[in-house]
């Protein structure tokens, strides 16, 4: 579980010590992308506590939500209507809803840890 | 190690790189989203300055050019004083009248927009012809002198004489026959007539004495060329 949180990690001093910085006329692309990698994180922790993760399905929905993201950005800049709300809307969203189930699942799974130790306790005084 | 966590963790890496770059970008961003007006005039209060203290270095190497002719032949020192005079470079004192202008104390209405109250560049202007028209030699507006290429000219709220900013109210001194001059201001049908009833605060005073400031920018002729041979 802390694996991803050494990879952030490792990210943010990777980022610190490359000096790397954006014309700022493009960083509502790159804040549209950060909100896909955030919400793709989610989802990838989501899916692998519902059991149902794969590794194809986690990587290529990564990069399809970035580059949607980024493509949409562009065509609302294009049209003059701003997309780029829409996308943080939707991600805004989808992060909130993953979020919740993790943490439905975390809750449950301590509940669950919690009960089998007690459960074990009354057996012991039992035997 | 689980298979997710591996690429999960190499998302996020991506996503650490991703964050730390935006921050960096906004916060280079950081005194212009304050507001371009706000950067504009503190470049344009900055300017000023600097301008300020050019004419101060005008005004020094001026001095110095005085003290170079004094050395020079007085016929040649004399010719150029008398161009100097005539362009205004120079401050001339004599009899004349102190004409001040402000704008209105009264409050417009529907009837009368707020800026017929107000003192426009028009007004200055045909104050600063009709002073020449009654025989001033030298002019100046709240120490702008007048000469023969000053403009003056409406800029947003302001009004721009020899490229400077005078705001109300405005002191116009003119050198000449006070009496001409004051009577050609006030006669009837003159310039000042059609200001008194909107209540633009007019006084005039004549003077003994007063001292015109020369001019205090630069002459750069960067386009006309003498023409010798006329």
């Amino acid at each position: 579980m802390w694996l991803p949180v050494l990879g952030l990690l490792i990210g943010i001093l990777i980022g610190v010590g490359w000096q790397i910085s954006l014309p700022i006329a493009y960083s509502s692309y790159m804040a549209v992308g950060i909100l896909a990698a955030i919400d793709s994180v989610f989802g990838g922790v989501r899916a692998a506590l519902d059991n149902n993760y794969d590794n194809v399905v986690f990587l290529s929905g990564f990069f399809t939500n970035i580059l949607l993201a980024i493509g949409l950005t562009y065509l609302g800049v294009k049209l003059g209507v701003d997309l780029v709300l829409g996308a943080t809307v939707a991600f805004s969203i989808r992060i909130f809803n993953n979020l919740g189930m993790i943490r439905r699942h975390m809750i449950l799974g301590i509940a669950r840890r919690w009960g089998e130790k007690k459960a074990r306790q009354k057996k012991e005084i039992i035997n | 190690m689980r298979n997710w966590q591996v690429s999960i963790a190499l998302v996020c890496i991506l996503l650490g790189i991703f964050l730390v770059a935006q921050l960096r970008t906004q916060q280079a961003k950081g005194p212009a989203s304050l507001g371009r007006l706000d950067a504009l005039s503190e470049l344009y209060k900055h300017s000023e300055e600097q301008r300020e203290l050019l004419e101060l270095e005008v005004a020094k190497l001026r001095e110095q050019l005085t003290e170079q002719e004094k050395a020079s032949e007085s016929a040649v020192a004399e010719e150029l004083q008398k161009l100097r005079i005539l362009s205004g470079l120079t401050s001339l004192s004599g009899p004349g009248i102190v004409l001040t202008l402000d704008d209105s104390k009264l409050k417009g209405n529907e009837d009368a927009p707020a800026d017929m109250y107000l003192i426009h560049y028009e007004d200055l202007l045909l104050v600063v012809n009709e002073l020449f028209a009654a025989g001033a030699e030298a002019v100046s507006i709240n120490g702008q002198r007048i000469i023969t290429t000053s403009e003056i000219r409406c800029a947003g709220p302001t009004i721009l004489v020899n490229s400077t900013r005078v705001t109300p109210p405005f002191e116009i001194l003119a050198i000449g026959d006070a009496q001409t001059l004051q009577s050609s201001l006030e006669m009837r049908g003159g310039v000042l007539e059609p200001m008194r009833p909107w209540g633009i605060q007019i006084s005039i005073t004549q003077k003994d004495q007063i001292t015109v400031p020369p001019y205090k920018g630069t002459i750069n002729f960067k386009y006309a060329v003498e023409n010798r041979g006329e």
